[in-house]
């Protein structure tokens, strides 16, 4: 059996590395060798959105990425997003809107929300919506995620 | 998912050997939005998977109005459709590029993957067919060879690449003067689906846009591989604009259909269906020529 990889990145903004296996997904990686456990497992096929998060600047499904793909690359994740006494405007926009009820799909909402507005300070709600639509959420009906977003545009541009 | 091995690779030549080494237990990585979702679920067993992301030649992306796109194989859709030179160029790409999955899977998902994945349903290669693009592939001993696109899928999941080959770049001709192009798909919602059937057209006309000099025709979901049409779109070359002639071109497109009924729909809905997106994509490429 191939032998483990060693990886060095960017996580978060602070430097990181752990070995795993070739055939671990960043998914697996993050949520059970790094113990960062905010992007969560919906489908593992790139359908849900729910395990959503920024490599170099992107929005990706990281369950369709390699751990062994990360060396030398820079990694955003939802336990990047707030300071330790502040919220991210988006995660307060989400909490005022009441945009989550069960919450496993609200990391990757917010990391997709994230790198919308990060390239589009105040997009349209048709822009969100398509932007949104690799996101799955089963509880909302997804007007109040929608609405957040258009929140968080109006306080972060 | 089963252990493989996976290697960076740094050269086009270590790729190939690379591959070569492993015959059909390797497999080049580029978005692996196709890829890692088939070695996950068992439908695909590898011994090694060679990351090709990180090589000039497949990250190429450089256009000009003299000699055309040359497109790596591992540039992935947002590069593509971010490039507003390009979009201007070749909007019936962008019009595939822009409705492959979501953000995140255009985040990671290449043009060269979704052809070499090669779905009969494959949403960017009715446009690579319809522009005239060219496979560039690399074989093991640094060979290379050309390969036109309508001629690279064999069968469902099959392509002409043989072991140790690599689809290196695409290469597409610059696009004449007064030409467009078009891609549409019919889907039962709006988002995040798989073509029930898809259709491309490329168009140039004359100097008063009357009249249409030469068309391409491409087919997805309707055959073993996506399809060039080619009767359909020679049948439109010297004709005046009309619905008569776009109708005939429509009719000689759904005569080299041989669609299977499925979860996504019956035979006799997608010959249908390529009457219709067949005469709307030679109108909307035919409106784009007329905008311009």
């Amino acid at each position: 059996m191939p032998g483990k990889v060693h990886v060095q990145t960017t996580i978060n903004g602070e430097a990181a590395e752990y070995l795993c296996e070739p055939r671990q997904s960043l998914l697996e990686v993050l949520r059970d060798v790094l113990y960062l456990t905010g992007a969560k497992e919906g489908c593992n096929n790139g359908n849900c959105g729910a395990c959503s998060v920024i490599l170099d600047g992107r929005l990706v499904n990281s369950c369709l990425v390699l751990g062994a793909e990360l060396e030398g690359k820079s990694l955003e994740t939802i336990e990047g997003l707030a300071d330790p006494d502040q919220l991210h405007p988006i995660q307060d926009a989400f909490l005022e809107n009441a945009a989550l009820q069960c919450g496993i799909c609200t990391p990757g909402f917010i990391m997709a929300a994230k790198a919308l507005l990060d390239q589009n300070p105040n997009p349209t709600e048709h822009e969100i919506r398509y932007w949104l639509a690799g996101n799955l959420c089963r509880c909302t009906g997804y007007d109040k995620i929608v609405r957040a977003v258009q929140d968080a545009a109006q306080t972060t541009s | 998912m089963r252990a493989f091995e996976y290697v960076p690779a740094k050269t086009v030549a270590e790729a190939t050997s690379l591959l070569a080494e492993k015959g059909d237990q390797a497999k080049p990585l580029a978005g692996g939005t196709d890829l890692i979702v088939m070695v996950r679920e068992n439908r695909r067993q590898l011994e090694r998977m060679v990351d090709i992301k990180d090589l000039p030649e497949t990250n190429v992306l450089s256009y000009s109005p003299d000699t055309g796109l040359d497109l790596g194989a591992a540039v992935p859709c947002h590069k593509i459709y971010a490039d507003d030179a390009i979009s201007a160029a070749y909007p019936g790409l962008i019009d595939a590029a822009k409705i492959i999955g979501g953000t995140a899977i255009q985040g990671r998902a290449s043009v060269g993957g979704n052809l070499c994945n090669a779905s009969p349903a494959a949403d960017t290669i009715p446009p690579l067919i319809v522009l005239g693009a060219i496979c560039v592939i690399a074989g093991p001993n640094g060979s290379t060879r050309e390969v036109p696109v309508e001629q690279f899928c064999t069968a469902p999941g099959q392509s002409v690449l043989e072991t140790g080959e690599l689809l290196v770049s695409l290469k597409i001709p610059a696009p004449p003067t007064n030409s467009s192009s078009f891609y549409l798909r019919f889907i039962p919602r709006n988002e995040m689906d798989i073509a029930v059937v898809g259709a491309g057209a490329s168009v140039v006309l004359n100097d008063t846009k009357t009249a249409i000099v030469s068309a391409r025709i491409g087919l997805a979901a309707v055959a073993p591989t996506p399809l060039l049409a080619e009767e359909a779109g020679a049948s439109l070359a010297g004709k005046e604009i009309s619905d008569e002639a776009i109708d005939a071109a429509a009719e000689a497109a759904q005569a080299i259909a041989s669609p299977i009924s499925d979860m996504r729909g019956t035979a006799e809905q997608r010959t249908h269906l390529v009457g219709v997106l067949t005469r709307r994509a030679l109108n909307g490429a035919i409106q784009r020529v007329k905008e311009a």
